[in-house]
């Protein structure tokens, strides 16, 4: 299988990535964001970070990049994308998935573990996964999912949530919500369910020695799924 | 041509960073405030000299860039 992460001018989650994708047996590929042509890929990730240093919006410059009409015709016909963390702020900019994320709901930056519970599995990025609740990290300022009532009705009428935070027992509760978020929602899909944004980093989470493995397990899965 | 825009939250979303501000203002003795909500001012210098034009070119970068209509409105103030 092969994979593609994309780097923009203030990436730092980029070669994370590229290790954890390689470490799960993706051939991947790092993709600059001015380049205009993607190469021949399976899935194509938008890597955490502060991609144009956060400015105007986190996400909105990023959002316009050349590389990013080739990542959003890729999107639009079915091919597999998934924004991390800055990532899925590119992608809400992008319009590709619905709602905006915000500031943090006490203003703090926060970094630490958070458990999530999987909301749908029926997608090619959870189906399949033996488990209902992930460990993953998050470090964001702007985490805070919203969007508005119309917006959260259609997202949950066609299944669109794809992680909640949660404790580790897979309870979703508002004071396991670290940001703010409505609904706790800490990750969406487009429509369609080829495309995946969420806050948290799973690609932080694939060392038993320096973290946990949920990470691992959502890698492993992914590929699995892509076999 | 100078055109400046004013882009401000929408009523409903939370705005944390008012927030904080309108709670200082209350500590340094401020007491009438009733809300703050923090906004961002952009002024963009055009060569397009025709007014129409260059409020309808800016009008396209709000809508496309400088504003996120899920939770902004902008308002171009005036051009000079």
């Amino acid at each position: 299988m092969k994979s593609a992460v994309i780097t923009f001018p203030g990436s730092n989650c980029d070669r994370d990535m590229d290790v954890a994708l390689k470490q799960f047996g993706f051939k991947n590929k790092m993709v600059w964001h001015n380049d205009v042509e993607l190469p021949k890929t399976d899935l194509i990730v938008l890597p955490g970070g502060f991609s144009y240093g956060d400015y105007l919006r986190c996400g909105s410059m990023a959002s316009k990049s050349k590389i990013m009409k080739s990542v959003i015709n890729f999107a639009n016909s079915g091919g597999m994308v998934m924004g991390i963390c800055n990532g899925f702020q590119i992608l809400v900019e992008t319009g590709l998935v619905p709602g905006v994320l915000l500031r943090n709901k006490y203003l703090e930056f926060i970094c630490k573990n958070v458990f999530v519970k999987i909301k749908n599995k029926k997608n090619i990025f959870f189906k399949n996964i033996d488990t209902d609740v992930l460990e993953f990290h998050i470090a964001h300022n702007e985490g805070n999912y919203f969007c508005t009532k119309d917006q959260l009705k259609e997202i949950e009428d066609n299944e669109q949530v794809a992680i909640n935070y949660c404790d580790k027992n897979g309870k979703i509760e508002e004071q396991f919500n670290p940001n703010g978020s409505i609904k706790n929602i800490a990750g969406i899909f487009n429509k369609e369910k080829n495309v995946l944004g969420m806050m948290p980093h799973p690609e932080r989470m694939i060392d038993n020695f320096l973290s946990g493995e949920d990470g691992s397990l959502f890698f492993n899965n992914l590929m699995n799924n892509l076999k | 041509m100078k055109i400046s825009v004013i882009i401000t939250l929408k009523k409903d979303v939370l705005d944390p960073q008012g927030k904080v501000i309108h709670q200082t203002l209350d500590g340094m003795g401020f007491n009438d405030v009733d809300e703050v909500r923090q906004g961002k001012y952009f002024e963009i210098n055009t060569k397009e000299n025709d007014p129409k034009k260059a409020k309808d070119k800016v009008e396209e970068m709000c809508k496309k860039l400088l504003a996120n209509l899920v939770i902004e409105n902008y308002k171009i103030i005036d051009a000079q």
